[in-house]
């Protein structure tokens, strides 16, 4: 679940890769984030702008912040928009994908960046390794914009270390004109009909590898429990004969060509297929009977960082409803801002429906937890599927 | 005059050390390390990583891996040693060209032309199309998502580390050497197999290990190409440092497939002197 959909081709792999550019890239950004140019310990507070000053009346958030993002994932003027409000400057770091942005976290003990915008599982990873700063919503008024529902999200109620920046559902895009029956559940994927044979896609990520089958059995999409995840991997393993392929990236260009006539999708992935001009008219999306996630991709603040005041001034800044409006207009995620939605134009949301899920409908999806120790589990039993037949 | 060699060599031993040495050192030191719940590295020393690269599971895909890069090996090897030695005998002058056509396609990301593969080979892709317009099938073929595929991409990754060793050892062959079998009586097809296959060896085997090397550990082509329906050992290492958080688990499996390609350049060589052995004793 990032962005890069727009791009057509989205490198995530091949750059999420090579540590060692990871770690170049670590390297390079590690120097910049501090207004205060001096290297010193904690204990040398600088003397202009201190972010360690008393309660009281707090100074103008000035100076500089390195923020790591995906491509594609800010609308093209916020920066710079941002940056003539406040006079912050901000460096937009682009990672591919959340493995990536944690590796080289990882790399640098979690230091070199003010802001890190990372799916929710994964900023609950952070924060349990004590990187993520506990938030002070005191400055953060724009929070107030937030649904009551984005902050009953499992992995960080009350969004202690996380703010979300767009949330969504996902479930099952299809070819109106190429199914006989429409998709309800699950099942239509896992054991499609004779029509579909080598025609359905599933997404490749573990999460939502594993998300059908764990839905269909009635288990939670943050399962740990291994014999119910082996029968998952059962159902799945006899899913795969049926599959055109796993994809995460291109799966929507599928649906438009009609290689594929089903596909498991990110709704705001579907929504790249409604947007096009041929044959999008034809593609809808549908949450199937079983249930499904609620995935939301967040905004958390290094407690490493150095401009703190500046961090909060940015975030408080993307919470504000008329720009939260354009990363909606941009990415075609729902964000889990209900003044924000109430300003996207009502022609957009008639085009795609899924953009007005209310917040009551997705918080009856289940929001991705860290899988902890569970973790390499998960990885053996993707490794049993994929290398299942061969 | 010891001191100005080792100025010399400095930049490309501090290079080595620090992009080689260092990060096989790393691999090694983590491959006994265990896992943190949450990622990186906790330094108990453990043997659980070498029992568990020993599991059915990840040697059928070192299996798999293997069978795959050597077909993609035999195939690139079948077609590059004809292309190369009609580049050989070309006139001097179109060689140069006809060698920068063969590179061309690595100034293009390999992401990049392996896309390029899928626009070809899908069910709706140009190949299916053409034959459906020219009445040849009804039905797509299944080009895509399956091992045909995975090779097609890897030899046409891979062809140009094929075609140009093999190139530079047919083109140092003495012509003179040839003309002598022939003067002797050798037919062409036995001064090929006796007197051009044998002295092109060298690239040969430089050639197969240039297309054998990448393809084993090649994770981006499976996974494009074969639709992720498979997995090969680079798709597991890859796994298990971004998904499994598992660094000491991936290291261990790096280092199983560092021994592997180390063993077999090791093999190389040692076919190689003994072949030179021989041919002067001969």
């Amino acid at each position: 679940m990032h962005p890069s959909a727009q791009a057509p081709f989205p490198g995530r792999r091949l750059a999420a890769t090579f540590a060692a550019a990871a770690l170049l890239a670590v390297a390079c950004s590690t120097g910049t984030p501090s207004a205060a140019p001096t290297a010193g310990g904690p204990t040398a507070a600088p003397a202009t702008a201190g972010p360690t000053a008393a309660p009281t009346e707090a100074p103008k958030p000035s100076g500089k912040i390195t923020v790591s993002n995906w491509d594609l994932y800010f609308p093209e003027d916020l920066i710079k928009n941002f940056t003539a409000a406040t006079g912050i400057e901000v460096e937009w770091v682009k990672h591919t994908t959340n493995e990536d942005i944690v590796g080289k976290l990882d790399a640098s003990n979690g230091t070199g960046y003010d802001i890190v915008f990372v799916s929710a599982p994964f900023a609950e990873g952070l924060n349990n390794r004590g990187w993520l700063e506990t938030l002070d919503h005191g400055q953060l008024p724009n929070a107030s914009h937030l649904a009551p529902e984005a902050d009953k999200l499992g992995y960080d109620p009350g969004n202690t270390f996380s703010i979300p920046y767009t949330w969504g559902t996902t479930g099952l895009c299809y070819r109106t004109d190429l199914v006989s029956t429409r998709p309800t559940s699950w099942n239509d994927l896992l054991k499609p009909s004779a029509e579909l044979e080598k025609k359905v896609t599933m997404l490749a990520t573990d999460r939502w590898l594993l998300l059908p089958a764990l839905k269909v059995l009635g288990y939670s999409v943050n399962e740990t429990d291994e014999a119910h995840l082996n029968q998952a991997r059962d159902l799945l393993i006899e899913a795969k004969k049926h599959l055109l392929g796993y994809d995460d990236t291109t799966f929507y260009s599928k649906l438009v060509s009609g290689e594929a006539s089903l596909v498991e999708a990110w709704d705001g992935w579907c929504n790249y297929g409604i947007a096009d001009t041929t044959v999008g008219s034809k593609i809808t999306y549908v949450v199937p009977s079983e249930g499904t996630d609620l995935w939301s991709d967040t905004m958390a603040i290094l407690k490493s960082s150095t401009n703190k005041p500046a961090a909060y001034a940015f975030i408080d800044y993307i919470l504000r409803p008329e720009v939260a409006k354009t990363v909606v207009d941009l990415t075609l995620y729902k964000v889990p801002n209900p003044d924000a939605m109430a300003l996207v134009d009502p022609a957009v949301l008639a085009q795609f429906p899924n953009l007005a899920m209310s917040p009551a409908d997705l918080l009856k999806g289940e929001p991705e937890r860290d899988l902890g120790a569970a973790a390499p589990l998960w990885a053996n039993i993707v490794t049993q599927i994929t290398t299942a037949g061969q | 005059m010891r001191r100005r060699r080792l100025i010399l060599l400095g930049p490309a031993l501090a290079w080595w050390a620090v992009f080689l040495v260092v990060p096989v050192a790393l691999i090694l030191a983590y491959s006994f390390f265990e896992r943190g719940t949450y990622g990186g590295v906790v330094p108990n020393f453990t043997l659980d990583n070498f029992a568990r690269a020993l599991d059915p599971l990840y040697l059928r895909v070192l299996v798999f891996s293997v069978r795959i890069a050597v077909t993609a090996t035999v195939v690139a090897l079948l077609i590059g040693y004809p292309a190369a030695y009609l580049i050989a005998t070309l006139p001097p002058r179109w060689r140069t060209p006809v060698l920068v056509l063969t590179v061309l396609p690595f100034w293009t990301s390999l992401l990049i032309r392996t896309y390029a593969w899928i626009v070809l080979l899908n069910r709706e892709g140009l190949i299916n199309r053409g034959l459906e317009g020219a009445g040849l099938i009804t039905e797509p073929l299944q080009l895509l998502n399956n091992e045909f595929a995975i090779v097609l991409g890897l030899v046409y990754g891979y062809l140009p580390l094929m075609i140009l060793p093999i190139y530079a050892s047919i083109e140092r062959l003495n012509p003179e050497l040839r003309e002598a079998s022939a003067d002797l009586g050798g037919g062409p097809f036995r001064t090929f197999l006796r007197v051009t296959l044998p002295l092109t060896l060298p690239g040969i085997a430089a050639g197969c290990i240039f297309v054998f090397v990448p393809s084993l550990g090649n994770f981006i082509v499976p996974d494009l190409l074969g639709g992720g329906l498979t997995s090969m050992v680079g798709n597991l290492i890859q796994s298990q440092f971004l998904k499994a958080r598992d660094w000491p688990f991936g290291a261990t499996l790096s280092l199983v497939l560092i021994g592997l390609m180390g063993a077999l350049l090791f093999l190389q060589s040692w076919l190689l002197s003994r072949q030179r052995r021989e041919q002067l004793d001969g």
